[in-house]
């Protein structure tokens, strides 16, 4: 394989984590909802539901993060030791979701359940805000400049070097956050279309269907948003080695990469298939998950793919073009890729073994009774 | 550089704090997952509901412990890019990939079947759980192998070369990376020594179970498999730390030098197993580094080399150029200024290879390349003043150590009698001094902590200043912050690592205590 195509091949192995990332937020969906249950039932169904799934979706977020470094160590290093409190902001949102899951319902928690159930909500709010916050800013630019041979200077031997609100910007860009807000409503409306799927009480089935029209409302409504503003923006072209900023780079990008959109185009058609048909069977259907997951997974790979396939700076400097950032100048070496790559063979091994124990797993619906029994 | 100096600081606390306190729960984690299996295992072959109720015991501890580590690791990944980000572009090529490694092969399927076996009791078969029980153990094991693989080239980088034109280093070898001698102790001290602890928990917790007359059938039971993976784990352990010692006089003869408090070598070196550190001691003055020691003929030696008439140098050695050959014999090699004097030209080569790269002078650009091939190996030493800053924290690394070989030496000793002793029941029923032994168990919980702990320091304290071994010291790793940032995201994980050690320990507590009144010989619980 060519170092280019290794390249354009980790831009998809990132690509296809970030989306399966986005799937799996369904948990924190879940999680940010948790705020308004009233009926101790529908809570417990609720949180054993997702407490079985939760390592997933965190697991991808490490595997993300790893991943990137491999395959695009500037990025890791521009990133985030740039944008530290973006970054930083996440991790702790994360942070706090692993022990609540486990500590929550044991005796001598010292906080209370309550903590616990707080702090899992502020995980489910600000956990897909954040991320989508970091994802718009891919699109929208950030305040960064690189300079490799600042390494030789041992004063200022930083080659990155940002703004001095290091993140902070990042969160009050009102593109970033509108692309934030999707996020979060997108993975509510799939956290209903999950518990539909995976717990079996009519009544928090009628419930999860009024919280998916409103949701999925708010999601369709901030897609087109988001969707306007990323094919409108404009984004750094690298063809031929010279970085310049272009109007409706993204939009181009589209035409160019047709496929891209088509798939995208499908992709959204899955989604609001899931969505429309769980809503107009009133949750008698209960695959509208596995439609609108695979749709989610198809449009954010898309995304992906315009925002660093076609000679496009995936990570646009808003102070210095030229260190923006491209899968070309910040990627691993042919080797390490090539080594890599070896690697992601077994990666559809460890997706099946997922796949295999998760039907395994959820092939009966969860119940009161199982969670009455359950002492975990 | 003042301000530098302190982003340096808080950087390193804040990632010594997140790795102490991830390193709190991951031994316990490790160790204890394959005591889980193991007893699972016996349930699966005896369907002997005893050991059922026993596995879901321990499976509870487990549990609890495996959260917060989870929350401690994914921090610890995430800092050396926000704060090491130098780090991670100028090694990202190469220390990246195990990371990578670890998330897909290990993370995965711990995190996939880590839910059969809590919630999979109904739901899969037992075998089925069964497997999922090891893989989960076996997913914890892997995971710890590919960090500490990254760990150990971070104090050997093998396998790799620099770049000039992309001012990094590459990789040219990942079995030199993933099969270095460093790697290799590293991996086995560690995860073996994670038994131990986990073997030392089982025993301690068994003995606050007995001294309360609770669940003696439970507690023995428990203290066969507790006792016998603890004890093959501190063998297993001190075995691979033999070998970790040749590694390390090997690679990092600083290290070792540091390790004992040793500043002029000798052939047939004496080992201190007990010492207290003369404070005013310093690299350039003649005062005798102890106060007082006890110390082993030849055991230094020994140790470094296997061979009680080799030589083995000290701190002052290496800085003057004297080191060893592979067979223990002394030898001139370049002296710490020259390095320093090396790595200047090293960079400079660099600096003049870009300047060729724009002209288009491939003379010149050749030229570079050969100064820089020469120098490349002290490359980091051109960032540093003098030769003093390439000398560790002696007392901390000397003390560190010194308690860990105690401690292990104890625990040895401690788990061999606790193996008897699992077998010797009415030994225990009758003897007068069982309840002394039961405290004594207790209070050797957290000693194996400190112990453990004691491990990480005396790696990672008597490599300094150095992220890379002489290719990177921590003040040219850093990202680019003002200290105040760092000191405030220290405190914030203080705080919150604190909060969650709290009730880490109060929900152990609390479980062991509530589940000791239930009958462990059945699960109707």
């Amino acid at each position: 394989m060519t170092y280019e195509l290794l390249q354009n091949y980790w831009w998809l192995i990132i690509s296809i984590l970030g989306a399966l990332l986005v799937f799996l937020l369904f948990v924190q969906g879940g999680q940010s909802m948790l705020i308004g249950v009233k009926d101790a039932d529908h809570r417990a169904l609720m949180i054993h539901s997702m407490g079985r799934k939760w390592e997933l979706t965190f697991t991808t977020l490490v595997t993300f993060g790893g991943a990137f470094f491999a395959s695009f160590p500037l990025f890791y290093s521009t990133s985030f030791g740039g944008a530290y409190w973006l970054w930083m902001l996440i991790l702790l949102s994360f942070v706090i979701q692993a022990i609540s899951y486990e500590y929550r319902s044991k005796m001598g928690n010292v906080y209370g359940t309550k903590f616990y159930d707080t702090l899992l909500c502020i995980n489910g709010i600000f956990g897909p805000l954040l991320l989508g916050v970091a994802v718009g800013s891919m699109f929208f630019g950030n305040e960064f400049c690189v300079t490799k041979n600042k390494i030789l200077n041992v004063e200022a031997a930083t080659i990155s070097t940002w703004g001095p609100q290091h993140g902070i910007e990042a969160l009050l860009c009102w593109k970033n956050l509108v692309v934030g807000a999707m996020v979060l409503f997108l993975a509510r409306t799939l956290a209903s279309l999950y518990f539909i799927n995976n717990i079996s009480d009519e009544q928090l089935h009628s419930t999860q269907c009024r919280q998916l029209m409103v949701n999925g409302a708010a999601f369709v409504v901030l897609f087109l948003l988001s969707a306007g503003l990323i094919l409108t923006a404009k984004g750094v072209d690298c063809t031929n080695g010279v970085m310049q900023w272009v109007d409706y780079k993204y939009f181009h990008n589209f035409i160019d990469m047709w496929w891209c959109l088509i798939l995208l185009l499908a992709g959204v058609g899955a989604v609001l298939w899931g969505i429309g048909k769980t809503l107009v069977s009133k949750a008698a259907w209960t695959k509208g998950i596995w439609w609108t997951g695979i749709g989610v997974v198809l449009v954010v790979m898309m995304l992906f793919c315009v925002l660093g396939y076609n000679h496009t700076a995936y990570y646009p400097s808003l102070l210095d073009t030229n260190s923006s950032l491209t899968i070309r100048n910040s990627s691993s070496s042919q080797f390490t890729l090539q080594v890599m790559s070896v690697v992601s063979i077994l990666v559809p091994f460890v997706l099946a073994y997922i796949a295999y124990v998760w039907r395994s797993m959820d092939s009966a619906k969860l119940s009161k009774e199982e969670v009455q029994s359950n002492s975990h | 550089m003042e301000e530098l100096t302190h982003v340096v600081d808080w950087s390193r606390a804040q990632f010594a704090l997140t790795a102490i306190y991830h390193w709190l729960f991951v031994p316990l984690t490790l160790g204890l997952g394959v005591i889980i299996a193991i007893m699972e295992t016996i349930f699966y072959r005896t369907r002997d509901e005893k050991w059922l109720a026993t596995t879901k015991f321990w499976m509870t501890i487990f549990g609890v412990n495996f959260a917060i580590g989870v929350a401690t690791g994914i921090i610890l990944e995430f800092e050396f890019g926000t704060n090491w980000s130098n780090y991670s572009w100028f090694v990202g090529d190469i220390f990246g990939a195990p990371l990578a490694v670890e998330g897909i092969l290990a993370f995965f399927m711990e995190s996939t079947f880590i839910a059969v076996m809590f919630f999979g009791w109904n739901r899969v078969s037992p075998k089925f759980h069964l497997a999922a029980t090891w893989l989960t153990a076996i997913g914890a094991s892997i995971s710890a192998l590919w960090i500490l693989v990254a760990n150990a080239w971070m104090q050997d980088p093998v396998g790799c070369t620099f770049n000039p034109e992309t001012m990094r280093n590459e990789m040219t070898s990942f079995w030199a990376v993933a099969t270095s001698p460093m790697a290799l102790s590293k991996v086995l001290h560690t995860v073996l020594s994670a038994w131990a602890l986990a073997g030392v928990m089982v025993v301690g917790v068994s003995g606050w179970m007995l001294l309360r007359n609770r669940n003696a059938d439970h507690c023995y039971r428990s203290l066969k498999v507790g006792a016998w993976v603890g004890f093959i784990g501190i063998v297993l352990t001190a075995i691979s730390g033999d070998t970790s010692a040749v590694t390390v006089a090997e690679r990092q003869p600083m290290k070792l030098a540091a390790m004992e408090g040793l500043y002029k070598g000798s052939n047939g070196q004496e080992i201190v197993a007990f010492g207290i550190l003369n404070p005013q001691k310093t690299v350039d003055n003649d005062e005798d580094p102890y106060l007082m020691k006890i110390a082993i003929p030849y055991g230094l030696s020994i140790l470094a080399n296997h061979d009680p008439q080799s030589f083995v140098p000290g701190v002052n050695d290496i800085i003057d150029g004297i080191s060893k050959t592979p067979e223990g014999k002394p030898v001139n090699t370049v002296s710490y200024a020259e390095r320093i004097a090396n790595g200047k030209k090293a960079k400079e080569a660099v600096a003049a290879y870009h300047v060729a790269l724009q002209k288009g002078d491939n003379v010149a650009k050749t030229e570079a390349e050969k100064v820089l091939q020469d120098n490349y190996k002290h490359f980091g030493y051109g960032y540093l003043d003098n030769p003093q800053e390439a000398v560790p924290n002696i007392p901390l690394t000397f003390y560190t150590f010194h308690l860990m070989v105690m401690v292990g030496g104890y625990l040895t000793a401690f788990l061999f009698v606790a193996l008897v002793l699992a077998y010797k029941r009415e030994w225990l029923e009758k003897a007068k001094w069982a309840r002394w032994w039961h405290w004594l168990a207790i209070a050797t919980i957290p000693l194996t902590y400190l112990c453990s702990a004691c491990g990480w320091i005396v790696a990672e304290v008597g490599r300094q200043p150095w992220t890379i071994q002489d290719l990177m010291p921590n003040k040219v790793a850093i990202s680019d912050l003002s200290a105040g940032y760092v000191q405030v995201t220290f405190w914030v994980f203080a705080v919150i690592f604190t909060a969650l050690l709290i009730a880490d320990i109060s929900i152990i507590m609390k479980q062991i205590s509530v589940k000791s009144k239930q009958d462990l010989n059945t699960v109707n619980h």
